[in-house]
Parts: structure tokens; C-alpha cells; sequence
């Protein structure tokens, strides 16, 4: 498609909005909740009330407040309406321009949205993640198309260096290195890879973004193609979420379909494709080498490196893996300029951190806060507190390879290295409350569960350790081990830890040495004398 | 089909019907020749063979290497190393119980219990009757409405255990109807 004809199509899309929009949560957990359903009765609402020149339904991605859906907001009255049923569809309709509706009216002014910044998740809940339209209508690919006219490879990688990116996948790698190495190694075939493998239970950040806004990913992987001279792209999808699944395939499909993706795109010389992949449950495939084995269809097992994806990645080429998150950066940071990202957040954890907020917690749902927000901000004034007048006991962020936070250390700044410093992980960004009721020994015992299942077997450490561990831990919990066997679980972390061949043995023990360090008391006080 | 298929090459796979005489396969060719029976479709593949019949049967395995040329320890291998690809039938209904940290927090370990006892059947298996296979699913990304149980398919937030034997108990009405 030539570029005057997307102009003409992104303008015919500007002026089929009608002057109200209502806007229906059509993530996963307001889907579960049949907010299709309500999509549908508000269209017939809005005919049988005569009002479809004015009021347009819109089916969107995520309006962040997962436990009060289905969510629907108006706008630019700024209604929002929880929990939603089918039955209410008439007078939320009714109510359009004055007038009260019969259904809950939610706080879109209250401490769940107002501490929050989005930027990754600027478009979520705005733009139709089924409609390339509604994204080129929102500004979309507008940052890649000005890429390809008036910057260099060189000064894209330039920009994502000084924003102080890094990487939203766990481990914090800077992004812009990351390119650069990629972008140095001699032309030839080159891959970028999105790393959308998001497997830590407990963590769905990554899939909303792409549920709700999965071209912004396309464009930031394309981005990055140009950047590293890559031509070809794959996402490595769950495949256990078919929703995501048929979204991106979408998405790609309609990408395609205008060019923005593919040969000559915005009439550069620059090309670059989208395949998918989808993985099969394997939890180990979040590794980059076991992720990268996947692709090329076999047993998702890492390897040992060096060699680094970005010397010798798929199929032997020089591959540039990204999380989810980290690619849906790349648009606001180019618009916004690297020195403005540079400004938000904390002396080495730039930017913003979308996290998943779950558990024992009043509000739960999607966040995005500046780097360097308190964990008491999260969980307290964002997420409410713990239900019921319960008080939080710990929060765990980092899922299996993470630990768990004491309310002690509430005050913890969100960057990499205060997490750490805690013997916990940024992580993906799931964060979990648990309240008083919690017990931290099974609490460590389901993370190790998790980590036997999933370990792919490959090293002993990781195989036969999160074995012995698992058993340990369920002898402390039941109270038939003594002292001994407490000094051996810590020895065997160690050992795991050290020794195993990748990410998830190496952090395997975490959990356990996290709840060992904040909530000693709970193992010893179960120990039998013998 | 206990018989052993015959082999089928790449340059036959796409040239008609199967000797079963079942056009799944025709399904199965498809997603081969879409994939130009690259090896490294494997994975791809498999989830179509999955999609259209239910289950990894063995002779499906030996069609699959055959058409892609690979050893068929490699199939295998593939096949049992990742967790949703299943080697046994299915039954009727599934429900598919969340133990993502959420539910687990939120007690998901008791709901799972309830329904073990009620239906007899064990995570990962089929019910002797053949009517419903329950499993546990490491987590499906709906953590704000925790705990999740997914009945053939279908998502349903905030379960307590009554609520997801109260759903299976109209499966096994509906099944003495």
C-alpha cells in the first residue's frame, strides 16, 4: 500500500468516530467475565435508543482494574463502570450525556489509576487491538516510518543507549548494548526474536500488552530490525493462551496487508517480516537459548555461553532477543526523545515497569509505575492493601526465580538493584501479595514444586537438586525434619545455585533462601528435636 | 487404527488422501507443505496434528517424521518434552484448574482437592469413564480474578470449590440425560 493511501485510510478512520465512544475491556480476565456479551447488548442498546450516530462501541484492551470487570468506560465523559452485566447495557446507554446508570461507577481519579504512569500501556484500553486502524489512528508506526527517513541504524541504537533502557524480562540486561553487539557483528542474515514466552506463574503484563496493543510490539521489533540489520522477526508465543495467539496472528496479517510490515516499507529500502511461533508449555523456553532451540523445533534445552545469542543465535546468525515489554519502549522512547525516558525513574533503572498485581490485595490488575515507585505505593495505595482488614505479611515479585519481599522492607524502591539487594528479582514483573495467613515454608515449597516440574532435565544440579529440595521443604512443612536436614536444604541451595546450567536452576533456590533469610522463625519452629 | 501407516513421503503427502481414508491428514499434509516440511516446523506441526485429532496418537508421530524426513526418536522427543502436547485421548470435557501463585494464594489447593474427590480423577488423566480430563495448568495469565478454572475452554474467575462442582455436576447430568 502506497503512503498517501494509508493517510487516506488512517484519516477515514478519524472521521468514523462518533462524538461518544464507549469502550469495553475485552482483555482476558473481562472476557472471562463475559464482557463480549456486554459489548454486544451496548450496540443494541445504543440502536434501539437511536443513538448510533452518536455513540460508537469500542471493543479494547485492558482498563487495568482486573478484579472489577468487566470494566467499560465512556468517554471523554470518563465514566467508568465495574462489573458490568449484560442487563445493565440500557442504562449505561441511557445515561450518556447526564444522568446517572443503573451499575457500579468505578474511581478513574482514585489511587489505583492515579499513581500510575502509563507509557508501555499508553494505548491499552484506548485502541482496538483487532483493528490495525485504531492503532495508526492513535500515531502508530509513526515512529517507524520517521526512523527510516531520518535516522541512521547507528542513531537508533544511539537513542535506545542514552534512554538507559533495560531490559523488562528479568535480568536487566541494557538494551542498548544488547543492540549494539547485534548491530556490530558483520551483515548477513540477523534475527530479531520478542521473547513473549511469558511463563512465571503469577505474571500476565506481557500478555495483556500484546492482547491490548500488539502492533505497538511489531513496530518496536521492526524498529529494532532496522537498527541491527535484521530482516526477519519472530515472536515466540505461549501456547497456552489462545486469545494472544489470535490477536498477534491477526495483527501480523493486517501489518502485512498495508505494508507497514515487509518489502520497501514506508517506500524505504528496508524490509523486514513477522512469523510467529508458538510454543507448547515448556517453562524453560523463557531462557534465550532454550527459547531459541524451540524456534527451530526441537527439545527446548538451553546451552551453555558463550557463545551469546547476539554472536551466534538462531540458526548459528546473530539474533537479538527482547522481552515484550522492552520492545513496546522502543516507540515512546523515540517519540519522546531518549533524554525525556532518561528523566523518569532512578539513577540506573530507567523508564517505567508495568507489573501484575495479584493475590491477597483489594485491587488487582495492571500497573505501571515510575521505576524508583515504593512496593508500599504498589501494594497499599494502588492495589488497596489486603482484603477483608488482613494485614500483608510479604509480597513476591520475581515469581520461582524471585523471593518474597517482608512488609518490613515495604519501602523498597522498584528498581533492579534494591530488589536484589533484597535476594529478590525484578523480574518479569508479577507481584503477588500474601497476607497474615501465609506460610512461608509452603510458600517456598510451591515455588520448588515448580521448579521440579519445569526443570528440563538437562544438568543434574537443576534436575536431581530441585528434587531433593522439594522433598526437604515438604519434611519441614509437615514438621518431621530436625535441625540437620535445615543446614543440608541450605547447603543443596547453594549448590543449585551455583552449579546449574542456566536461569532457572541458578535461581531456583531463591524462594527458599528469600522466606530463609526474612522468615527464619517459620522453618525453625517446626524443626523436630532428633 | 491399530496398523501401522504406511509410509508416506514428502512428494506423496500432498497428493491425495490417506489409505484410512481419514482426510485429517489431509490437515496434517497441510500444515506441512505450508511450512515447505521444513524440519524446523516440527513443533508447528504437532500442534496442528493436536488441533485436528485430539490427541498425539503414535502413528501420527510416524506420519509426521515420515513427511519431514526425521528420525522418529526426534518427533518423540519433541512430542513428550513439551507439556501440551498430550499422547492420550482426551475426554469429553476438560477443566483445566489454575495453580498460578494467585490461586494459589487465594486457596486454589483446596478447590483442587474438591474436585479430585468429586470426580475421582487425578491432574493429567482422564476419568475411567472417559468423561472428563482434569489438569492443572501452571498459570493462564487472568491472576486480577484468581482463582481460575478453565471448563472446556472457557475461563471462569473467583471459583470456589462449590461453584466448580456445582459446573461439573451439570456435565455429569447432562451425561445421564
Amino acid at each position: 500500500m502506497e503512503k498517501n493511501e494509508l493517510v487516506s485510510l488512517v484519516e477515514a478512520e478519524r472521521a468514523s468516530r462518533r462524538p461518544v465512544q464507549v469502550r469495553v475491556c475485552t482483555a482476558s480476565a473481562c472476557l472471562a467475565s463475559r464482557s463480549r456479551e456486554v459489548a454486544g447488548r451496548l450496540r443494541s442498546a445504543a440502536g434501539r435508543a437511536g443513538m448510533v450516530d452518536r455513540v460508537d462501541v469500542r471493543e479494547v484492551g485492558c482498563l487495568r482494574l482486573c478484579s472489577a470487570g468487566p470494566l467499560v468506560k465512556v468517554e471523554p465523559e470518563g465514566v467508568l463502570y465495574e462489573r458490568v452485566g449484560v442487563e445493565q447495557a440500557d442504562s449505561i446507554v441511557g445515561a450518556i450525556g447526564g444522568g446517572r446508570a443503573e451499575a457500579r461507577i468505578g474511581d478513574p481519579s482514585g489511587p489505583f489509576f492515579a499513581r500510575q504512569l502509563p507509557m508501555v500501556l499508553e494505548n491499552s484500553g484506548v485502541v482496538e487491538p483487532e483493528r490495525i486502524e485504531s492503532y495508526l489512528a492513535a500515531g502508530g508506526y509513526g515512529q517507524l516510518d520517521r526512523v527510516l527517513r531520518e535516522l541512521t541504524p547507528e542513531e537508533v541504537v544511539e537513542a535506545i543507549t542514552r534512554s538507559g533502557l533495560r531490559g523488562r524480562g528479568g535480568a536487566g540486561y541494557p538494551s542498548g548494548l544488547k543492540w549494539a553487539t547485534v548491530a556490530k557483528m558483520p551483515p548477513g542474515r540477523k534475527f530479531v526474536i520478542c521473547n513473549a514466552d511469558e511463563g512465571d506463574p503469577g505474571a500476565f503484563m506481557d500478555r495483556s500488552v500484546l492482547e491490548s496493543d500488539p502492533q505497538r510490539v511489531l513496530e518496536g521489533m521492526a524498529i529494532a530490525g532496522y537498527a541491527v540489520g535484521a530482516e526477519q522477526g519472530y515472536v515466540y508465543l505461549r501456547g497456552e493462551h489462545p486469545l494472544t495467539i489470535h490477536r498477534l496472528r491477526l495483527a501480523i496479517d493486517q501489518a502485512r496487508r498495508l505494508g507497514v510490515l515487509g518489502s520497501g516499507i514506508f517506500d524505504s529500502r528496508f524490509n523486514f517480516r513477522i512469523d510467529l511461533r508458538i510454543g507448547a508449555g515448556a517453562y524453560v523456553c523463557g531462557e534465550e537459548t532454550a527459547l531459541m532451540a524451540s524456534i527451530e523445533g526441537r527439545r527446548g534445552t538451553p546451552q551453555p555461553r558463550p557463545p551469546y545469542p547476539a554472536q551466534s543465535g538462531l540458526w548459528g546468525s546473530p539474533t537479538l532477543i527482547n522481552n515484550v515489554e522492552t520492545l513496546a519502549n522502543i516507540p515512546a522512547i523515540l517519540r519522546e526523545g531518549a533524554e525525556r525516558f532518561a528523566r523518569i525513574g532512578t539513577a540506573s533503572s530507567k523508564g517505567t515497569k508495568v507489573f501484575a498485581l495479584a493475590g491477597n490485595v483489594c485491587r488487582s490488575g495492571l500497573v505501571e509505575v515510575p521505576m524508583g515507585t515504593s512496593l508500599r505505593t504498589i501494594v497499599e495505595e494502588i492495589g488497596g492493601g489486603a482484603p477483608e482488614g488482613r494485614s500483608i505479611k510479604a509480597v513476591q515479585t520475581g515469581g520461582p526465580s524471585g523471593g518474597c519481599i517482608p512488609a518490613s522492607q515495604l519501602d523498597t524502591p522498584v528498581d533492579y538493584e534494591s530488589l536484589k539487594a533484597l535476594g529478590s528479582i525484578m523480574g518479569s514483573g508479577g507481584m503477588i501479595v500474601m497476607d497474615d495467613r501465609a506460610d512461608m515454608v509452603d510458600v517456598a515449597r510451591y515455588f520448588m514444586e515448580f521448579c521440579r516440574d519445569e526443570s528440563c532435565g538437562k544438568c543434574i544440579p537443576c534436575r536431581a537438586g530441585t528434587v531433593q529440595l522439594h522433598r526437604m521443604l515438604v519434611r519441614i512443612r509437615d514438621g518431621q525434619a530436625t535441625r540437620d536436614e535445615l543446614h543440608r536444604l541450605e547447603r543443596l541451595c547453594e549448590m543449585v545455585k551455583h552449579a546449574s546450567l542456566c536461569g532457572l536452576g541458578q535461581a531456583a533456590p531463591s524462594p527458599v533462601l528469600s522466606t530463609l533469610r526474612f522468615f527464619r522463625e517459620e522453618y525453625e519452629s517446626r524443626l523436630t528435636g532428633g | 487404527m491399530n496398523a501401522p501407516t504406511k509410509a508416506v513421503g514428502q512428494d506423496e503427502a500432498g497428493s491425495g488422501s490417506h489409505p484410512s481414508g481419514d482426510d485429517r491428514f489431509a490437515r496434517i499434509d497441510e500444515a506441512m507443505r505450508r511450512h515447505r516440511f521444513e524440519q524446523d516446523a516440527l513443533i508447528e506441526v504437532l500442534h496442528a496434528a493436536q488441533e485436528h485429532f485430539g490427541y498425539l496418537r503414535a502413528d501420527l508421530l510416524q506420519y509426521i517424521a515420515h513427511g519431514l524426513k526425521l528420525p522418529p526418536s526426534r518427533v518423540h522427543g519433541v512430542a513428550t518434552f513439551y507439556h501440551l502436547f498430550t499422547l492420550t485421548p482426551r475426554g469429553k470435557h476438560t477443566c483445566v484448574v489454575c495453580t498460578g501463585t494467585a490461586c494459589y494464594v487465594r486457596g486454589v489447593e483446596r478447590l483442587l482437592a474438591a474436585i479430585e474427590s468429586e470426580t475421582g480423577a487425578v491432574p493429567g488423566r482422564t476419568t475411567p469413564d472417559g468423561r472428563i480430563t482434569l489438569e492443572v495448568a501452571r498459570c493462564v495469565g487472568a491472576c486480577g480474578i484468581a482463582p481460575v478454572v478453565v471448563f472446556d475452554g472457557n475461563a471462569e474467575g473467583s471459583q470456589t470449590a462449590e461453584s466448580a462442582l456445582d459446573r461439573i455436576r451439570k456435565w455429569n447430568d447432562h451425561g445421564e440425560e
